[in-house]
């Protein structure tokens, strides 16, 4: 089944309009984060290109702190999310129990509350727990999820349970099963699903807001606001220097889980 | 030794409680195991979600002073200053003409271009790579893309103005166009997880409809209108909730692009709930709009639940 020249191209051009206008905004800050000052501000074509911006970002602002937070904070919210979701899916799979439909309704009801509506009560517990300006109040809030709960519940669904009664005649406990066969079985669901903590909790920002009033673990996102404001005075260069530092990472996670991430969230959606 | 006096009845009698302790005790240990794996999860919804919710609720009727605490019980009057507040109700039409504005919009482009790229085409992951890269570009950091896009003398879409004459535009300085800029860049946002579980849906429709479709000789057009949007439509449904849940939690991109000004125009409810609370310290007021944003939100979810039923998957 081919598809004939004329309507090739047209796809073609379609494709290539379409991604060019997609990625243009992002395309024109890279370009910048690599130009002069005046050329920026005359608007006119770069005549130089230097790595000056994202020298001057790093001196100016403490950059590498700021991404080694991060780096901190979502490695922890993804591991946190990791153990808990799967703990939780394997109780909804495996084990029966009195109440098991109850909490199961409990978990579903967490997804009608946005954290947004939440933020003052939380603040303050995090405040009173002296986790202000801490890894603790940045991570422990998010360890918890639906999300991933049920997409892991999901997978753990398609291993067969004679697999587990065959094991109970070996006479595995459930926490050795959970890790010496659930876990390695689904290891691609807990890629997918730890590709999306982090991408989310890298990304996060009224929470990080709120919760840091210092450099100290402070995220790159809200240290890219700060640049942002301080820098007003219409250093783009450098700006966009430091926006693009900010994007790198999760880019290349995002490139190179593209495909797992899409089957998980279809996965996670519908069913 | 003594066995052989009480005879056969007891024993019986003995093992049928023994069997019902057994069953008893089985309960209650595959209860505790239970609970132990899905404690963590519980204790820290019920310390970082429930709680908060239910304190969100109680701080709505009290004033409080610059700490958060309780000062005095006020009743409904947080609430009945809300509603007749001019900042609120053009904070609340603010809000729903930014859903209105980014949710249709941002589901239509994403579906163009998951069609586009659900051909089978050479090079055709590259393509899919750029459409969903949006995804992984933080609020942030697309703030900041589209802070130059918008600047009012060297910015993109004004000199492309100027290019054809037409005089430049405030885009976040003007109040008829804020709203409007702020739309434009969430949609750009959203495009990218939108157009990726779209092609997730698009590329679970079995191929053989379209086969059967290609020999009674169907048209492009037809095999869309026909067999695409209608096998598509729980995957439709899912995106445009998930969609207008995100515009109502809508904060990073107004923070960084107009701090909810000018003249309020973009002040949308998340942003007001943050500026009452942190810049005013009136956390009773601002409790009362989380619970307004609650309502909304639970409103959603659950028509979410009960249309999608059937094709959601946790039914």
């Amino acid at each position: 089944m081919t598809m004939p020249l004329s309507k090739k191209i047209v796809f073609y051009s379609l494709l290539i309009i379409s991604a060019l206008a997609v990625f243009a905004p992002a395309l024109m800050a890279f370009v910048m984060s690599f130009m002069d000052n005046k050329d920026i501000m005359t608007g006119s074509l770069p005549k130089s290109l230097s790595f000056d911006n994202y020298l001057k970002a790093f001196e100016q602002f403490p950059l590498l702190k700021y991404l080694f937070n991060s780096l901190i904070v979502s490695v922890v919210i993804t591991i946190g999310q990791l153990i808990l979701s799967s703990l939780a899916a394997y109780a909804f799979v495996f084990l029966e129990f009195k109440g098991r439909d109850i909490l199961f309704f409990l978990f579903i009801a967490t997804m009608m509350v946005p954290f947004e509506a939440s933020i003052i009560p939380n603040f303050h517990i995090i405040r009173d727990l002296n986790w202000i300006d801490q890894y603790p109040g940045l991570t422990v809030p998010f360890f918890a999820t639906a999300f991933g709960t049920f997409l892991l519940r999901q997978n753990f669904k398609q291993i067969p349970k004679e697999l587990r009664e065959a094991s109970q005649i070996v006479g595995m406990g459930d926490f050795k099963f959970y890790l010496k066969v659930v876990l390695p079985v689904a290891k691609t669901s807990l890629v997918t699903l730890g590709a999306y903590g982090f991408l989310t909790s890298w990304n996060m920002y009224l929470w990080p807001l709120l919760s840091t009033t210092n450099d100290t673990v402070r995220t790159v996102q809200i240290g890219l606001k700060q640049l942002q404001t301080q820098e007003q005075l219409n250093d783009w260069g450098v700006i966009m220097s430091g926006a693009i530092i900010v994007i790198i990472p999760t880019l290349i996670l995002l490139f190179l889980g593209q495909k797992q991430l899409q089957k998980g969230l279809t996965e996670g959606a519908i069913k | 030794m003594s066995m052989s006096n009480p005879g056969i009845p007891s024993s019986t009698e003995i093992t049928e409680i023994s069997f019902e302790n057994v069953k008893k005790k089985q309960r209650v240990k595959s209860f505790t195991k239970g609970m132990l794996f899905l404690l963590p999860s519980i204790v820290l919804f019920g310390a970082f979600l429930f709680y908060p919710l239910f304190k969100t609720m109680y701080l709505s009727f009290f004033l409080t002073n610059a700490r958060g605490e309780t000062t005095v019980f006020v009743g409904l009057q947080n609430y009945i200053e809300m509603f007749t507040s001019p900042i609120f109700h053009q904070s609340m039409k603010s809000t729903f003409l930014f859903v209105l504005y980014t949710v249709p919009t941002t589901i239509i482009i994403a579906l163009l271009l998951a069609v586009l790229a659900n051909e089978k085409l050479k090079g055709i992951g590259f393509f899919r790579t750029i459409f969903s890269s949006t995804m992984g570009i933080s609020v942030a950091a697309a703030s900041v893309f589209w802070l130059y896009m918008f600047h009012p003398s060297i910015g993109f879409l004004n000199q492309i103005l100027s290019l054809f004459g037409v005089e430049s535009i405030g885009w976040l300085t003007d109040p008829k166009w804020a709203l409007i800029a702020v739309a434009v860049t969430t949609i750009w946002m959203n495009l990218g997880f939108t157009f990726l579980v779209l092609l997730g849906g698009l590329q679970s429709i079995d191929s053989y409809l379209y086969e059967s479709a290609d020999i009674d000789g169907a048209g492009y057009f037809h095999k869309l209108r026909r067999i695409t949007i209608p096998m598509l439509s729980p995957t439709l449904f899912f995106v445009i909730t998930v969609t207008i849940i995100n515009a109502f939690q809508t904060f990073g991109q107004i923070d960084i692009l107009t701090q909810g000004g000018p003249q309020n125009s973009t002040n949308l409810i998340v942003y007001s709930i943050y500026r009452e609370a942190f810049t005013n310290y009136q956390f009773g007021t601002a409790s009362a709009q989380a619970i307004v944003l609650f309502i909304i939100i639970l409103i959603m979810t659950i028509i979410q639940f009960k249309l999608g039923e059937r094709k959601v998957h946790y039914q």
